[in-house]
């Protein structure tokens, strides 16, 4: 073969490989994406229900119950506006509070209860998760309007 | 007062850094002398005051002067010395103001071990170096000013418990000095580009600068890898978070370019491609610190924080990133790629090995920018998983490993590849060897086990075969040990840094292939049975520590039936913050570690235990330590100080020649 025959031999074999394994890894790339959901969206239905996810809002006061293994958890968290109780098996992080922001990450499951193998709790004591505030924000926004609701109804 | 200086000394350096810009690098175009001659006496001006800022910024963390709001965000009166030092570079500001002294220490080193540079080239290194000291000062003074003051408080509100600790003292100037460091090498590209000329003298002068980042890069990432293990008690060493992307993009990037800069200087060849890795392994460096500093990310690293610093540096890195990009375009094909070479070649091997790296780090940057650009665009959140990052960074890998046993054996311009493939049958066959025996050796088989294996003693058997050949092939009737001498550092460090990889591998395999990991509920007196060790719970004990109190826990490890080590974990609450914090217990041998933390208190004298068996993992950092070391050996090579001189040398004469 002539050099630039082969030159081009070497930029095809490359560009094909690189092609195969660019696919490859958007391909699974989609199969890893891993969405955001609050509590309202939950109860709207928007969320999965055998894909993970990842869910967020605050640990609800007073929900925190600890099962008879006591290893397992199961707390409420809120938005404000809807709730979705969570079960966790194992070591909750340091900064783990009711009242206190939180991100879960799991599945449903049938009853709708959101069983989660992995739970994130911020490292700062200021610092709050962007998506978790907005979250919250629109929760807050949406219980204000039930509230103007429930009220022009009564009368 | 001392904030002030500090702060007045920040605004001369920005000054000074102006004048080390314009002066030098006008100068250089319009050869005029005097003017490139300011370089370097402007560059040790602006490190002095740069120096004397940080020295103000120290005393008030020293001097509990609570009255600058980032001392006051930072520390405490109760905190122990070491910390009071280390917080200086515990938030946002501060950590500007290491990163912009790191800078100056780079330039000055560059300064000093530029003498036999020509005039031309070290005004416009030292300008670029300045143009980037530039925007770090603006960014500082505009938005994030450390010395602003507030009226005094009585005390400060604490350093993150997270951050006391030695690891993150001294991971933050490790990294940082590997970030910034790639700012030598992208000042040298942009030189290059401005002065058009790219050679293997060129090359050569880069090498070890780039090498040196990559050293110091290197030990950061690995010390912030460790750090993650022990203090944030998930068990894992790496978790694909975006803020550790952001250093870890670099470092592909910067390997990338170490190996391209020895093509350049031994062959003269690959120039274009060297230049863009140049260019690109510092504007990563920039895309990291935007990442970090922005509060785009959610992650252990993210400071809560105001848009408008985000789109500072975002401006910033975009000049750079668009002014460079630019500035190659159009001198990039004066530069011209170099020498020609067969496509079974040393060169067409490492190329090779170059795209693949850069495609991982393009992967990487994917994972890392898709989540911020889809929020950005569509408002929803997403993430993703480790499982991605971790598979195509294995399928990406697997070859670069292989082509790394295979390229230094390989000739340049034209490899024989029958004969290199004769040579390389006994490392083969060793590889496979260990690869299928030593899982019924650690007792279980999963398939990453037997392919990781085979992939590190790849690595040590294709070292071990180079040597030879090397050692082979050299004539005369020395010794053994007389001929090993002779090969040069360069050399040694390149083997040395593979089997760090090697190293690596091996901890990562049987870390993933045979750790156990339990979460149980612990009463004093019951026992866990892991492996070959019995853990026993002895109940917690209340201790105070300087700044903080503790339930401190006894665990009795016993090994076949005899006393071993007792593990003291900790759950600690800080004074100020008053934050539970964990603090895990590690019991570490040469083969394997007993990790094991305390959870939460589960009523009466119970407490959730967490409890971790990890064959190998310090092999992990050792494998990085001695890749590190490696990088270091290499770049002690008298061939970089024998070109100084004779560098030096050539230009004594030139003068002579002229004065004549």
């Amino acid at each position: 073969m002539k050099p630039r025959q082969k030159r081009l031999v070497f930029v095809a074999a490359g560009v094909v490989g690189i092609g195969i394994a660019a696919t490859l890894v958007l391909f699974a790339f989609q199969q890893n994406m891993m969405f955001f959901f609050s509590p309202s969206q939950v109860a709207a239905k928007e969320a999965p229900v055998a894909k993970a996810f990842r869910l967020g809002g605050m640990v609800k006061e007073g929900s925190m119950q600890r099962v008879a293994d006591g290893l397992t958890v199961a707390f409420t968290v809120t938005d404000n506006a809807e709730e979705v109780t969570v079960m966790y098996t194992g070591i909750l992080p340091d900064l783990f509070k009711e009242g206190q922001g939180v991100v879960a990450q799991g599945k449903l499951d049938g009853a709708g209860v959101f069983i989660a193998d992995e739970v994130l709790a911020k490292h700062d004591e200021t610092y709050m998760p962007p998506e978790v505030a907005k979250a919250l924000e629109q929760g807050k926004a949406a219980a204000a309007m039930q509230n103007v609701n429930q009220t022009t109804v009564i009368p | 007062m001392v904030p002030e200086i500090g702060h007045f000394a920040l605004i001369i350096a920005l000054c000074l850094a102006v004048v080390q810009t314009v002066l030098p690098i006008a100068g250089a175009g319009l050869g005029k002398a005097s003017w490139m001659a300011t370089a370097r006496p402007v560059a040790q001006g602006q490190f002095v005051f740069v120096a004397l800022s940080f020295a103000c910024l120290t005393y008030a963390f020293l001097n509990n002067d609570y009255s600058v709001l980032y001392a006051v965000s930072h520390s405490n009166s109760q905190l122990p010395t070491l910390y009071k030092v280390s917080g200086v570079w515990g938030g946002h500001e501060g950590s500007l103001l290491l990163w912009v002294l790191m800078l100056n220490v780079w330039t000055v080193a560059v300064a000093w071990f530029s003498r036999h540079l020509d005039q031309a080239t070290v005004a416009r290194v030292i300008g670029v170096m300045g143009f980037v000291a530039i925007g770090f000062h603006l960014f500082m003074l505009l938005t994030s000013n450390p010395f602003e003051r507030i009226p005094m408080q009585p005390d400060g509100r604490d350093l993150n418990p997270l951050l006391q600790d030695p690891g993150l003292a001294i991971h933050p100037p490790m990294l940082y000095m590997g970030y910034v460091g790639f700012s030598v090498a992208f000042a040298f590209a942009i030189a290059a580009l401005l002065g058009g000329k790219v050679d293997a003298a060129w090359a050569r002068w880069s090498r070890p600068w780039t090498t040196a980042a990559w050293v110091f890069l290197t030990a950061g990432i690995a010390l912030g890898s460790w750090w993650a293990y022990y203090e944030l008690g998930w068990g894992g060493w790496w978790f694909w978070d975006p803020v550790e992307n952001a250093s870890f993009m670099p470092w592909l990037i910067g390997t990338a370019l170490m190996h391209s800069l020895a093509v350049t200087d031994k062959r003269g060849t690959f120039r274009n491609w060297t230049i863009l890795l140049a260019l690109m392994a510092f504007s990563l460096s920039l895309l990291g610190t935007f990442l970090v500093r922005s509060g785009v990310l959610v992650s252990v690293h993210a400071f809560a924080n105001d848009p408008e610093r985000g789109s500072f540096i975002l401006a910033f890195l975009a000049i750079v990133i668009i002014v460079s990009l630019v500035l190659y375009a159009w001198r990039a094909p004066k530069v011209g790629f170099g020498g020609d070479f067969e496509l079974f070649s040393r060169e067409s091997l490492l190329l090779m090995g170059n795209v693949m790296l850069t495609a991982t780090c393009g992967a990487v940057l994917l994972g890392t920018i898709y989540p911020i650009a889809h929020q950005w665009l569509t408002g929803a959140n997403l993430s993703v998983g480790k499982p991605w990052f971790d598979m195509f960074f294995a399928i990406l890998m697997a070859p670069v490993i292989l082509m790394m046993g295979v390229g230094p054996l390989v000739r340049w311009k034209q490899g024989n590849p029958s004969e290199i493939a004769r040579r390389l049958v006994p490392a083969f066959v060793a590889a496979i060897v260990a690869a299928l025996v030593l899982p019924f050796v650690m007792g279980g088989w999963r398939w990453v086990v037997p392919v990781g294996l085979f992939l590190a003693f790849w690595i040590f058997s294709s070292s071990l075969t180079n040597l030879v050949t090397r050692l082979q092939s050299m004539s005369g009737n020395d010794s053994l040990g007389a001929k090993m001498l002779k090969q040069p550092r360069h050399y040694w460090g390149m083997l040395l840094a593979h089997c760090g990889v090697g190293i690596f591998i091996l901890g990562v395999t049987f870390v993933e292939g045979y750790d156990q990991e339990k979460d149980v509920r612990m009463d004093i007196g019951d026992t866990l049975v892991m492996n070959d060790y019995v853990f026993r719970f002895d109940g917690t004990i209340r201790v105070q520590g300087p700044n903080y109190r503790a339930d401190q826990g006894a665990i009795t490890v016993s090994k076949d039936g005899q006393p071993f080590v007792v593990l003291r974990p900790e759950k600690r609450i800080y004074n100020v913050q008053q934050n539970p914090m964990t603090e895990a217990a590690i019991e570490s041998g040469f083969f394997s570690q007993l990790y094991v933390a305390l959870g939460e208190p589960l009523g009466g004298s119970a407490w959730s235990v967490r409890v971790y068996y990890k064959p190998f993992v310090t092999w992990i950092w050792s494998g990085c330590a001695i890749m590190a070391l490696g990088g270091m050996l290499a770049m002690s090579d008298r061939r970089y100080r024998v070109a100084r001189r004779a560098a030096q040398e050539t230009a004594h004469g030139a003068a002579l020649e002229a004065s004549r």
